[in-house]
């Protein structure tokens, strides 16, 4: 086992930066810390303009349980707080910190947690003080998956070192560059879980992060790494279940109704810096990477950093830039604003050329079936566009429309170039408000 | 800090806003089309040499009422796409060298008007449109249909009355050779398989060779441009049902291999039943409607009133699609089977 059924084989791109070694970014004259940069609710403003921070201060704190603190990444002076563009395109409530240029962005002294002391409560609380978030994407709150609900059993921790999406290589520099850390991070996982036992899945492309988390296992863990087929998207949560374990999570259900929890090897990795430095997520690896940037790499760089000043450390653009994109090219969100901070979540900017975007004809639907072969939740794509295209939304609940995870798969393949799964998230979209016009 | 900074600024008007996915597979519709109509050109050719000018003449004057008849219904876009040029060419691939021009020309407005126009053009339609056009050509002049000429000759002679006016109908002099099945169906004389295979025979301009045939079918599926369920479930289904009746009687029944190279099947297996539109979009549907397709050809060939069921095999299965497509929807990841069912 170590595949899914479907999927596709998008161009990797990976060579731009795989064998590129993460460096540090230095810091900007100003960072952006939006209150909302995970999923669950916002956090609640601790500062007021004109306050001075110091690196890793807290400067808004957790509302409930799902939600997370968020740190300052420089020190500095808070200069503003209001609205700034946030990369899902809106406006958003954020703190903009004027970064000091004489300091030496030392973090004040802390204490540092001691997780075999910890217990399990002690170590979830932990996480969540750090602000750790999923750093695949999603942002979830990392914590909240430490703490599952006490009907379900958890047998195994599933480590996401897939990284299928094209020209990302964060995972890939952190796994080759820091085993020890990922496994630091993932034996305090599997303390806080109670379990015994966990799975590494990298795709194959990666030998030399195999070959470095393999060098640094622990020998008194059971811990494995696997390598898995080289396909899009080998790093969806329930293909990486299906491609390691051999279960499907049923529709509706999580990953830990079927004995899992999920986390990326970034997320766990950050939870090993937490416990080695005292020091909560103030920064993290991002890869800057595509064709219209020119010189791309894997950077260390400040939360906050906004996408202006990442991609002058970077070259800056070429002059056939045509796209922006925070994550990778098959799931991730084109900007429009420079201005737009890299939150916690974003793991890669991927610059495209107007080349590779411009707007390719649309034919009619030929029923060629190769989105069917595509998907990986075996949907009916073709079938789905037809409804959506007849704003026929409820159908397309009937049709399952919920268990599509937007991969893009079907609109990647498709030869008419259909906009497929765009319009399956304007139908989700639509339900959604429908749902809640009811409510 | 300053010293590595780029001016950027310049660049955020141009910035582009499209929705994931940003990156786009390599194949287009207009791509496939085009490539299937290379794939024909081969056999085109090798009709020419068998069924000289008037096989390359027909082909072309069914093209051409194709293609025309697209620009004039579809308006200026989807003439591009190639498959109205499909339709032309696989049209006059079913058409005898012999008949008249006027005909096929008709056959080809046929087959793009009602065949795909009126069902809303590309994608839309039901039938296959070339062989929406055969059939009305087939009930329309049933004795030019099915007037075959004989193979070889001159290149330059004509095979029959190809220039005769509209509405005249043909005078009919040339030399006739009768096909493989009629010769079967009629007279009990089975052909050598050997000339079956390379395309020595008489019969429709595209039903020479089943060996060039099977050669760019198979460059096609490798290519992923048609579906390989649908030509190996017809074939395995005539081959398999086709032996078992030559096992009960063998003085009655053709052998399997001559039921499998004789004919249209070939032609109608790798090109007409894999046609996209009018097959099922499912895997297990593709099989369905192959082995339905098999069954009917047998059935129509050895029971019915014709020699040759390919054409109709086809057009009845394609009424069948939506149905296969809804009886066969694919499981959904993480859904029992038997929930799908209800």
């Amino acid at each position: 086992m170590s595949g899914f059924s479907h999927g596709v084989h998008p161009p990797e791109h990976k060579e731009l930066t795989s064998g590129v070694r993460i460096r540090r970014m230095p810091f900007p004259d100003e960072v952006v810390l939006p209150l909302r940069q995970h999923a669950g609710k916002p956090a609640k403003l601790l500062v007021r303009r004109g306050d001075h921070v110091e690196r890793g201060d807290m400067i808004a704190a957790a509302d409930g349980f799902m939600s997370v603190p968020i740190h300052a990444s420089a020190s500095g002076r808070v200069a503003d707080i209001g609205w700034y563009p946030h990369p899902d395109g809106s406006m958003t409530e954020a703190v903009r910190i004027v970064v000091d240029r004489y300091s030496a962005q030392l973090p004040r002294p802390r204490l540092v947690p001691q997780w075999e002391g910890l217990t399990r409560e002690q170590a979830i609380a932990a996480v969540q003080q750090a602000g750790v978030v999923g750093l695949g994407g999603a942002a979830f709150p990392a914590h909240v998956k430490l703490a599952p609900p006490k009907d379900v059993k958890i047998e195994v921790l599933l480590l996401n070192g897939a990284e299928c999406e094209p020209y990302l290589t964060t995972d890939h520099r952190l796994m080759a560059e820091y085993p020890e850390r990922v496994l630091y991070g993932t034996r305090i996982m599997m303390h806080a879980l109670g379990i015994t036992r966990c799975v590494i899945g990298v795709e194959k492309n990666k030998p030399d992060a195999i070959a470095a988390l393999r060098a640094a296992l622990p020998g008194d863990l059971d811990i494995t790494v696997q390598p898995l087929t080289v396909k899009y998207p080998q790093g969806a949560e329930k293909m990486l279940i299906k491609s390691v374990l051999g279960r499907e999570v049923p529709s509706g259900k999580l990953p830990m109704h079927v004995g899992a929890i999920v986390q990326n090897v970034g997320t766990v990795s950050c939870i090993g810096e937490v416990f080695e430095t005292g020091l909560p997520l103030i920064e993290r690896v991002i890869t800057i990477s595509g064709p219209g940037v020119r010189k791309p790499g894997n950077l260390i760089i400040p939360v906050g950093t906004r996408l202006r000043d990442a991609l002058a450390y970077c070259g800056g653009l070429t002059e056939d830039a045509g796209e922006v994109i925070f994550g990778g090219p098959m799931m991730g969100a084109a900007q429009s604003d420079l201005d737009t901070p890299i939150t916690k979540g974003i793991s890669g900017v991927v610059v495209l050329t107007t080349a590779q975007t411009a707007a390719q004809p649309a034919y009619p639907c030929i029923s060629c079936g190769r989105c069917l072969d595509a998907c990986p939740v075996f949907l009916n794509p073709s079938q789905l566009g037809k409804l959506a295209q007849a704003g026929r939304y409820e159908e397309m609940e009937a049709a399952h429309l919920a268990d599509c995870m937007l991969c893009g798969s079907c609109s990647f393949v498709c030869p008419s170039h259909i906009p497929l799964s765009q319009m399956f998230a304007l139908g989700k979209t639509a339900l959604r408000r429908q749902k809640a016009k009811v409510a | 800090m300053s010293e590595l900074r780029v001016d950027v600024t310049r660049a955020e008007p141009r910035l582009g806003l499209s929705a994931a996915p940003h990156l786009h597979a390599a194949d287009d519709t207009a791509r496939i089309m085009w490539t299937v109509v290379y794939t024909l050109l081969p056999i085109v050719a090798l009709a020419g040499y068998f069924f000289g000018i008037s096989a390359l003449l027909m082909v072309a004057t069914t093209t051409l009422a194709a293609v025309g008849t697209e620009r004039l219904t579809g308006g200026s876009g989807p003439v591009r796409d190639g498959s109205a040029t499909i339709t032309g060419l696989l049209l006059g691939l079913t058409l005898p060298a012999g008949m008249p021009l006027w005909m096929g020309a008709l056959g080809g407005f046929v087959s793009v008007a009602l065949g795909k126009a009126l069902f809303g053009g590309l994608g839309q339609n039901v039938f296959n449109p070339a062989l929406v056009g055969r059939a009305f050509l087939q009930a329309a002049f049933p004795t030019a249909i099915t007037t075959w000429p004989q193979v070889g000759g001159s290149f330059f002679t004509l095979r029959g009355d190809n220039f005769a006016l509209p509405l005249m109908g043909a005078q009919s002099d040339a030399i006739t050779q009768a096909t493989p099945l009629g010769l079967m169906k009629f007279e009990r004389a089975a052909t050598e398989a050997g000339a079956l295979f390379f395309g020595n025979t008489g019969g429709s301009i595209g039903e020479t060779s089943a060996l060039l045939i099977l050669l760019c079918g198979a460059y096609l599926a490798w290519k992923r441009y048609l579906n390989w369920r649908v030509p190996v479930s017809i074939l395995a289904t005539v081959a398999g049902f086709s032996a078992i009746l030559f096992a009960i009687d063998p003085t009655r029944f053709p052998t399997p291999l001559f039921m499998l190279l004789s004919g249209g099947l070939m032609l109608g297996a790798v090109y007409m039943a894999t046609d996209m539109v009018t097959s099922p979009i499912t895997p297990l549907g593709a099989w369905i409607f192959g082995i339905g397709i098999g069954l009917l050809v047998v059935l129509i060939r050895i029971w019915g009133g014709l020699p040759e069921g390919v054409m109709y095999a086809i057009l009845l299965m394609n009424a069948l699609v939506p149905f296969i497509n809804r009886a066969t929807q694919p499981r959904v990841f993480g859904v029992p089977r038997k929930a799908v069912a209800s």
